[in-house]
């Protein structure tokens, strides 16, 4: 687009008058803010004592976890999509026949990177069994790299942490089918 | 000439070719979908998805079409025939049977090893319809049998008995059948004859969907993580062309790769899982220089300076080990480097190994007797610098005399090559540079240790037992700290730069008149090299 294009509609700065060139408008504008926040109602939360609210924790994408089916096993079938879609390159399976009769394969180890997750919830999006989720932790921190690689074990501990607060979403689809009914 | 009309294009076949309309229509570009046909077996016509409409055109130029679909497998084209592929009753065909296929299929895709390279999957999404009219097909874990050398999903399979027909006609040993009738037909095995024969493994690449599993293979990978390069099967002197699957510098799986003048599509078991020796961990990595007791770990820089100046101070005549695992032009690099050291070097090949006899399958496969793939290039390359080949046992016997002061021995063995006693002897050498894939007596007693290449980390060509040379690249990097004898040697003759398999082929084809049909371009199937004697 050029500068003397028709479709440019060219506006002048209006003049400052008196009161704009002294600025004390301005200045009282800003006073006015300052002490309205001073009386005003508190928006600081002390954390991790306190913590805001959270409009959807279920719409959260925070720390990851593994769900368990029924029987307390892991429910992820070691498929390798969340793998495959994640465009961080930071979920790695090592799949395995699986020793339990219900099913064929599973994985044998399941280690996430959460130092190079960016959180997009992809995987999520990807499972075909609902095995694996994004919760609303947030504050998640480690004393090394190492540390932050998740393991199977911690996963399936997420979910164990999380999963009253944030029912898999087979089981709220579940629950959401039958109250409709 | 014939000439054959697909959806509207015309091509010509040779009078006398016997095509189907599969065949004919791949010609002019056009794929017509096929579970049950195979090139390489007989015709059964039962997967039916490869119906199209088959009509003729008579002299005159008037087109009569057949009144029903005809299967494009069991047909055979001949001049004047006419196949109509996208029409919309061959469309609701394939829909159908697509349709047919997946009312008992599990559809476990998430954990079947087939999917991403699945016909079933391709198909249906190609020429199935957007929507299933059964609300009530859920995915379901598929039953599974042991059948011998592979695992049967058996709710996956489709019948299409390529398996069955393979085990008939081209391993000849019959071992899989289907049983019952009906919608309860099954592929199975007769109770105590299960599948085993060194060509089972085929079957899992016949499969067109995921209903034969690889025991080696399963659950290791998913497909579209993998890598494929072309490679040559080192297993035998029969050099079948191979696929290598890899994955990050990890070979996961060998396939055939189709060459009809070597292999056609079959490779034997031993090819297929002959990998697991190059992720040995007992594999010989880096360099090692021993001198009066002492061991020293050798950097690459400077190496081909060293071993230079190690053989040259051994004073004497030297001598080169050539082994049958070299490419040629492995071969012929040491070879001008040995003699550019000492131009009377003697220079041998190394022990052939042969095992048994050669196996021969009904379907015309081979498996070799003699388990290197390289055996007539390297003599091809010894009788233009010797004008002959000297054994390794005459070899070994000018070492044991003290003809010898320093020698480089190849190895790449995969098994055991040497004996202690024969080893013994190669202890009179001042200098001895051993580059091998696994420790030896011999490599125990090199002053130059060197950690070799395995197949697939090679470049270079291999000439098979049938005098055809064919050219491949590596498909995965060496071990760390480890080169490849190519790179060595590329820099023990003193060249600048990187190795370059291409350039030295080329070199070495316009100077040795044995190789001078591989002067300039050749397919990936290779080039025999008798071609320019005969002309």
């Amino acid at each position: 687009m050029n500068s003397d294009d028709k479709n440019i509609k060219w506006v002048e700065e209006p003049a400052l008058g008196l009161a704009g060139k002294s600025y004390i408008p301005l200045i009282v504008g800003g006073i006015t803010t300052t002490l309205k926040h001073l009386v005003g109602p508190k928006m600081t939360v002390q954390t991790p004592e306190e913590r805001h609210a959270m409009a959807d924790p279920l719409g959260y994408r925070g720390v990851h976890r593994l769900n368990r089916d029924e029987q307390g096993s892991v429910k992820c079938v070691a498929c390798f999509l969340c793998s495959t879609a994640c465009p961080a390159h930071c979920i790695d399976i090592v799949a395995a026949e699986s020793p339990w009769p219900d099913r064929e394969k599973y994985p044998q180890s399941f280690t996430i990177d959460e130092l190079r997750c960016i959180f997009c919830g992809m995987c999520e999006e990807a499972c075909p069994v609902d095995a694996i989720e994004l919760t609303s932790l947030y504050d998640l921190s480690g004393k090394s790299r190492e540390e932050m690689i998740f393991d199977k074990q911690k996963l399936l501990s997420v979910y164990d942490q999380t999963k009253d607060a944030e029912p898999m979403r087979s089981v709220r689809e579940r629950d959401r089918t039958e109250k409709t009914n | 000439m014939a000439t054959i009309t697909v959806d509207g294009i015309e091509i010509e076949i040779r009078t006398g070719e016997r095509l189907n309309a599969i065949e004919a229509a791949a010609r002019a570009g056009v794929e017509i979908p096929h579970y049950c046909w195979h090139p390489g077996l007989s015709v059964v016509g039962s997967c039916r998805m490869c119906l199209v409409e088959i009509g003729t055109r008579d002299p005159s130029g008037k087109v009569s079409m057949g009144p029903k679909l005809m299967p494009a497998c069991n047909t055979l084209v001949r001049d004047g025939t006419v196949i109509v592929t996208q029409s919309e009753k061959v469309q609701h065909a394939r829909a159908l049977v697509e349709e047919g296929l997946l009312l008992r299929h599990p559809v476990d895709c998430p954990i079947c090893d087939k999917a991403g390279e699945c016909r079933l999957q391709d198909y249906y999404f190609e020429y199935g319809q957007a929507e299933g009219r059964r609300a009530d097909i859920r995915p379901f874990t598929s039953r599974r049998r042991d059948l011998g050398d592979v695992t049967f999903f058996t709710d996956r399979c489709i019948l299409c008995t390529r398996c069955v027909r393979f085990t008939r006609e081209i391993s000849g040993t019959s071992e899989l059948m289907v049983r019952d009738r009906g919608a309860h037909e099954e592929i199975d095995i007769v109770e105590g004859f299960p599948l085993n024969n060194k060509l089972s493994g085929n079957v899992v690449d016949l499969c067109p969907v995921g209903a034969l599993g690889d025991k080696d293979f399963l659950y290791k990978q998913r497909v579209w993580f993998m890598r494929r390069h072309q490679g040559v099967c080192t297993g035998c002197a029969t050099g079948c062309s191979i696929w290598v699957e890899e994955n990050q510098d990890r070979v996961h799986r060998i396939k055939p790769r189709e060459n009809p003048e070597v292999n056609r599509w079959w490779i034997c078991n031993d090819g297929r899982y002959g990998y697991p020796h190059v992720h040995d961990p007992d594999r010989l990595v880096g360099a090692v220089h021993r001198d009066a007791g002492r061991t020293v770990p050798l950097d690459f820089t400077g190496l081909a300076a060293r071993l230079r100046d190690g053989l040259q101070a051994s004073g004497g005549t030297l001598g080169a080990v050539l082994s049958p695992f070299l490419t040629v032009e492995e071969a012929y690099l040491l070879a001008t480097a040995i003699r550019q050291l000492d131009s009377g070097a003697v220079l041998a090949i190394g022990p052939v190994p042969v095992v048994g006899e050669d196996e021969r399958f009904p379907g015309g496969f081979t498996i070799a007797a003699e388990k290197c793939p390289n055996r007539l290039g390297v003599e091809k390359v010894l009788a233009h610098f010797t004008g002959g080949v000297t054994s390794f046992d005459q070899f070994v016997a000018k070492v044991g005399e003290g003809a010898l002061t320093g020698a480089w021995v190849s190895g790449g063995y995969r098994d055991p090559w040497i004996e202690e006693r024969t080893a013994e002897k190669f202890a009179r050498l001042k200098t001895l540079v051993v580059q091998d894939l696994f420790p030896s007596p011999l490599s125990k007693r090199a002053t130059f240790e060197l950690g070799g290449a395995a197949f697939p980390e090679r470049d270079g060509s291999y000439v098979n037992r049938q005098h055809r040379l064919q050219s491949v690249g590596w498909a995965i990097r060496p071990p760390a700290g480890t080169r490849t004898e190519g790179s060595i040697l590329w820099e023990l003759c003193g060249r600048e730069g990187l190795y370059n398999a291409s350039v030295v082929l080329q070199e070495l084809a316009r100077k040795i008149p044995a190789f001078g049909a591989a002067v300039g371009d050749f397919s990936d199937i290779g080039i025999d090299l008798r071609l320019n004697q005969l002309a």
